[in-house]
């Protein structure tokens, strides 16, 4: 016996769907044995990191906080997906877009409101689409492939926000502490009463609906689909790949962008050497976890977002460390990558020879 | 400034240098044989508690330099499995093999922190090691000259090897290669195994030379400039060494503007350039086409024989 694998006509939907539930879940199962064999209670670190968010109510605004850049950087990057362009520079365009928000903010001064705050998230918007402009430059002058700059240029943009903070953007009165001043009172994003809520977490649910209607209603939405199944046949279309490349790009940095401007204005009110805290590199679990669809994205979103919660609760309440919750994360990618095969080919079982000959 | 402070600059870019070209080195290899394996940072950090871990219970570096190894391959072969056994897309395994080296590193570092082994150092007798000017050629670890020796060896393996050749070909044109009868599979599984071998030596460079202990993340990112060191060599294992050297000098500046808190350019610029500078030098090596180019034909595309 021995298994053959067909390429199936169409992508299946139910393997689409099935796969990532069952990602989720064969990661649960396995991280319980694993955690075991390492003399960790599994069963308890796997349900404290999965399930304890989720049934602890008073932890539900801090899933909501996590899940929103995630979702809102994932939306963009799944875009860009679609048309085979990576940008994993994600986290980089995400610092940049921050640091414009927090430029926009000082030239302001003191003085806040309505205005200036859209002003702010505006200012975090085109930064980090600028920064991702720089490889859909390099890759439609050069041809430069993406993935490596958009990476070095992450890199390049955390040395500016250190010399930035650590530099002409101290706090004078942060006793000599690399970061920003706090923010004032007026620049801060409107917050739902008694809680940490902002604003952004009502964007992050609105915009999968945006999205969906872009990508599945729209011509741009039907041209950043046929670019990316089949270069030949949007040349054939008509479709230009390389204003398909730039499209995506940009609004792949002006979704990591913007999540950048609302963290800052929404959560965390200055920006020190700590800012950059992986959002735009999880956010491409979360896009493969969500299969490139803007609601798959919403519902990845916030299964991530819960293991980052859960990771810090089972840090205090098994005593692992911080990062086991980067395990889980890449356990479940590996799972979703591996069973990509299930949704384009058919396994079937073909009885060995001396079986089927006698 | 003296020649005390000379010597010392030196020694510290030769220990800045040597993690990024064992992992550049690897790197290399994989990149040639046409896989693009973005998880070099975390087969660093599992090389790195690998070795660490082996050099605790045995006592013995040599045996901790192959245990890095040794983890940084294994490591290596759950990407290989995922690319090249189900075709899935490389850029993310790769990231998720960074993520799943960070966790499980400070998985298995947690008994092993604050603990310290004896630093890897030089084997030489001390009046060659410790003397004043001679410590330049004889002071340095193991794991250096074992770098700079595995520099010509890439090369006469890429350049004069059948089997480099192969490997070459198949990172060159995948289908011919098939077609004419090697498999692809395996020659890349060879090539990610090394390239997990070497980042993982160039890992415990930290845990078992720089430090010598344990601590999480430790690596601090080098894994991502010796991706960046592979781009900027062009996939030339010569340049490779120099732009390893040049990017070590580049790091000793960094480190030089931070503790003398004072220099005519922030440290943060010299921090920035290794990246910069890999951006431009792929501009160039991108614009003139395929002609001038080394780069590998199927970099980072899955290998789909129609059969």
């Amino acid at each position: 016996m021995r298994l053959k694998l067909e390429k199936r006509r169409e992508p299946s939907l139910a393997m689409l769907v099935a796969t990532p539930i069952a990602s989720v879940i064969l990661t649960m199962l396995i991280g319980i044995v694993v955690f075991d064999l390492l003399g960790i209670k599994g069963f308890k670190a796997v349900v404290d990191i999965f399930l304890s968010p989720l049934l602890a109510s008073y932890k539900w605004q801090d899933v909501a906080l996590k899940a929103a850049p995630l979702i809102i950087i994932a939306l963009g990057l799944s875009m860009g997906n679609r048309a085979q362009v990576w940008n994993i520079g994600a986290e980089g365009q995400y610092v940049i877009g921050a640091l414009c928000s927090a430029g926009m903010g000082m030239a302001f001064g003191q003085s806040g409101g309505f205005l200036v705050v859209l002003l702010m998230i505006a200012a975090g918007v085109v930064g980090g689409g600028l920064w991702a402009a720089v490889p859909a430059w390099l890759r439609t002058k050069y041809n430069v492939n993406e993935i490596l700059s958009s990476l070095m240029l992450t890199y390049v943009s955390f040395q500016v926000l250190g010399y930035l903070v650590g530099g002409p953007w101290k706090d004078p009165n942060g006793r000599n502490f690399p970061a920003t001043a706090p923010l004032a009172d007026a620049q801060t994003l409107p917050v739902w009463p008694e809680s940490t809520v902002h604003l952004g977490v009502l964007i992050a649910l609105i915009l999968p609906f945006v999205f969906w209607v872009i990508m599945a209603r729209s011509e741009f939405g039907y041209q950043v689909r046929v670019v990316g199944s089949s270069a030949t046949a949007a040349r054939h279309g008509g479709f230009d790949s390389k204003r398909t490349i730039w499209a995506t790009m940009i609004i792949g940095g002006a979704m990591a962008g913007l999540a950048g401007g609302l963290e800052f204005l929404g959560v965390l009110h200055k920006i020190d050497l700590g800012f950059a805290s992986g959002y735009g590199f999880t956010a491409i679990i979360v896009a493969f976890l969500g299969r490139l669809n803007p609601f798959g994205c919403l519902i990845a979103g916030i299964v991530l977002a819960v293991t980052y919660v859960g990771g810090q609760m089972a840090q205090t309440s098994v005593h692992i460390p911080n990062s086991t919750a980067g395990i889980f994360q890449a356990m479940m990618l590996f799972f979703i990558l591996a069973s990509d095969i299930l949704v384009r080919y058919r396994i079937r079982v073909i009885p060995s020879a001396k079986a089927a000959g006698v | 400034m003296g020649i005390d402070f000379i010597i010392a600059a030196i020694i510290t870019v030769v220990g800045l240098a040597t993690p990024i070209l064992l992992a550049g080195l690897g790197e290399l290899v994989v990149e040639k044989s046409g896989v693009l394996n973005l998880g070099v940072e975390g087969m660093m950090l599992v090389g790195a508690i690998s070795g660490f871990a082996v050099t605790v219970y045995t006592f013995n570096p040599w045996f901790g330099v192959l245990g890095a190894a040794a983890g940084g391959a294994l490591a290596s072969l759950l990407f290989g499995v995922l690319v090249l056994q189900l075709n899935s897309n490389q850029v993310a395994t790769g990231l998720a093999l960074t993520i799943f080296g960070t966790g499980i590193s400070s998985l298995m570092g947690l008994s092993f922190t604050g603990r310290i082994v004896v630093p890897f150092l030089s084997v030489f007798p001390d009046a060659l090691a410790k003397h004043e000017y001679l410590q330049l050629i004889f002071g340095y670890s193991p794991i250096v000259y074992f770098a700079l020796i595995m520099v010509p060896l890439t090369t006469w393996f890429l350049k004069s090897t059948r089997a480099g050749l192969i490997l070459r070909a198949v990172g060159e044109n995948d289908l011919s290669a098939h077609s004419i009868g090697y498999s692809v599979i395996k020659v890349r599984y060879a090539a990610i195994a090394f390239g997990g071998a070497m980042a993982g030596i160039g890992g415990c460079y930290f845990s078992m030379v720089i430090t010598p202990m344990w601590a999480e993340k430790m690596t601090a990112g080098r894994g991502w400039i010796a991706l960046a060191l592979v781009v900027f060599a062009g996939w030339r294992t010569g340049r490779l060494l120099a732009g390893a050297y040049f990017f070590g000098i580049l790091m000793a500046l960094e480190l030089y503007a931070k503790a003398s808190g004072f220099s005519f350019l922030p440290s943060q610029f010299w921090a920035a350039m290794p990246y910069a500078m890999t951006v431009v030098a792929l501009s160039f090596i991108s614009s003139r086409g395929t002609a001038g180019a080394n780069a590998p034909a199927c970099l980072g595309k899955p290998f789909l024989p129609s059969t």
